[in-house]
């Protein structure tokens, strides 16, 4: 059966690529697996080859790289403090990692990876399992402070306590979704007005003259989902530095 | 619309997953929906361990790379260019410094100069003016010389003159006398005359 050229949720399919099968689970390297390889071959692809002349002045591809790489060594300076910097591999390849998929998803035909909630709770599960471990490492059960905010009365310190570990764990959660949600709505938006496009000019003239509106919509929406694809990825780089900073400082 | 074709979906015995699976993969798209009937492909389990398993592994060897090779590469280049900017913001200092010092010594010199040039000008206006006044005193001398001797000689002959004068005033009376008066007097008489009357 083929599918509806205008239905909204096709782009989000998974195909198996090449099945895999080990026991019972399927690894099948899929369109989302091959999009993932792309996204990591290509910014590697880009960071290497534009810092390849090692240039005193950069050229124009080596200096996006450097003002990323330092947009992000500051981002997580401002966050958590020089101690933090330990973690710049790690956030440097969140950030670029989520940046280079949701910039991906944005041509015609390509998966989006970070659309699927998997592969962003995945993340901040990554995120959050760093924080934990790193945080009890470095500080042991001190660490557990960082849910006692200090001059609490200690009528409330139970509440206030409860509220802390409630918010904490909800972060993998909103840290994920956040992502999932924007990319996912973003898209389906785009392709339900490309799709009234598709199906008003087939109308006839009159339908042609109507599609005029939903057209410049997709056009607007497509910037705005350009803006969005980098306001996400620095949205979950900024988290993750914040979160780090707990473990790193727990005291508040 | 979605959901009415997961619904259409659902009818067909395809529920079941495994090896009756693997040949439909080959339609297109619509495998998952019409595998599994889930619908929204995001929330369909099927593909969550090898999405998982592939995020592993990619963002794995992604993040390997970075610290291992393009992070180090890039820190590199920075630290070069701080190194280096640091380097020549030094030696700039440094030429500036050389450059105060030798406008210092040139200024001292060109200070010196001009007192040595002052004093040779003083020197030269004074030794000027001391042989202009010696030669002034040397020519009032000379001038104050001749007039004296000048002088002299208009008193001599102012003398000479006075002495002829007595002469001809007796000359004059004797001739006078001898040729109105017919009296023949004599010289002494005359001179005396002469002299009481020029007196």
């Amino acid at each position: 059966m083929e599918h509806d050229p205008t239905d909204p949720i096709h782009q989000f399919q998974i195909n198996r690529i090449v099945p895999i099968k080990i026991g019972d689970w399927d690894f099948s390297f899929t369109n989302s697996a091959l999009f993932m390889v792309l996204t990591v071959a290509i910014t590697a692809a880009f960071l290497y080859y534009t810092t390849r002349g090692r240039g005193l002045v950069p050229s124009r591809g080596q200096s996006i790289t450097e003002l990323t790489y330092e947009f992000t060594a500051n981002m997580l300076r401002d966050a958590a403090g020089t101690a933090g910097m330990k973690f710049f591999p790690f956030v440097f390849s969140i950030f670029m990692f989520v940046l280079v998929a949701n910039l991906l998803g944005m041509f015609p035909y390509f998966f989006t990876v970070t659309s699927h909630l998997i592969v962003t709770f995945a993340l901040a599960m990554l995120v959050i399992t760093v924080v934990v471990v790193y945080g009890l490492m470095k500080h042991g059960l001190h660490w557990f402070k960082l849910f006692v905010p200090p001059d609490v009365p200690a009528l409330l310190l139970p509440l206030v306590v409860l509220i802390e570990i409630v918010s904490f764990v909800s972060r993998p959660v909103s840290l994920s979704v956040r992502l999932f949600a924007n990319m996912l709505a973003g898209h389906i938006t785009l392709k339900v007005f490309a799709g009234f496009v598709v199906s008003l000019s087939a109308l006839g003239a009159l339908g042609i003259l109507g599609s005029i509106l939903p057209l410049l919509m997709v056009i607007a929406l497509t910037a705005l989902e350009f803006l969005v694809a980098a306001l996400q990825a620095y949205v979950f780089a900024v988290l993750t530095c914040m979160y780090l900073n707990d473990a790193i400082h727990p005291g508040h | 619309m979605f959901v009415t074709q997961a619904y259409a979906q659902d009818g067909e015995p395809t529920g079941s997953h495994g090896a009756s699976a693997m040949p439909e993969e080959h339609h297109e798209g619509t495998i998952a929906a019409s595998e599994h009937g889930e619908g929204f492909p995001p929330f369909n389990p099927e593909f969550f361990p090898s999405q998982l398993l592939w995020l592993a592994i990619t963002f794995g060897v992604f993040y390997w790379l970075l610290k291992t090779v393009i992070m180090p590469r890039i820190g590199g280049i920075l630290e070069n260019r701080r190194d280096r900017i640091a380097l020549d913001l030094e030696a700039a200092d440094r030429m500036r410094s050389d450059a105060d010092e030798a406008k210092a010594a040139y200024e001292q010199e060109l200070a010196e100069a001009r007192n040595r040039a002052h004093s040779i000008a003083h020197e030269a206006r004074e030794s000027a003016r001391a042989d202009a006044e010696k030669e002034r005193k040397r020519l009032d001398a000379e001038l104050d010389a001749k007039l004296e001797e000048a002088q002299g000689r208009i008193a001599e002959v102012k003398r000479a003159a006075l002495g002829e004068v007595d002469q001809i005033a007796r000359d004059v009376t004797d001739s006078i006398l001898r040729q109105v008066a017919g009296i023949e007097a004599n010289q002494d008489e005359i001179a005396g005359a002469v002299e009481q009357a020029s007196r």
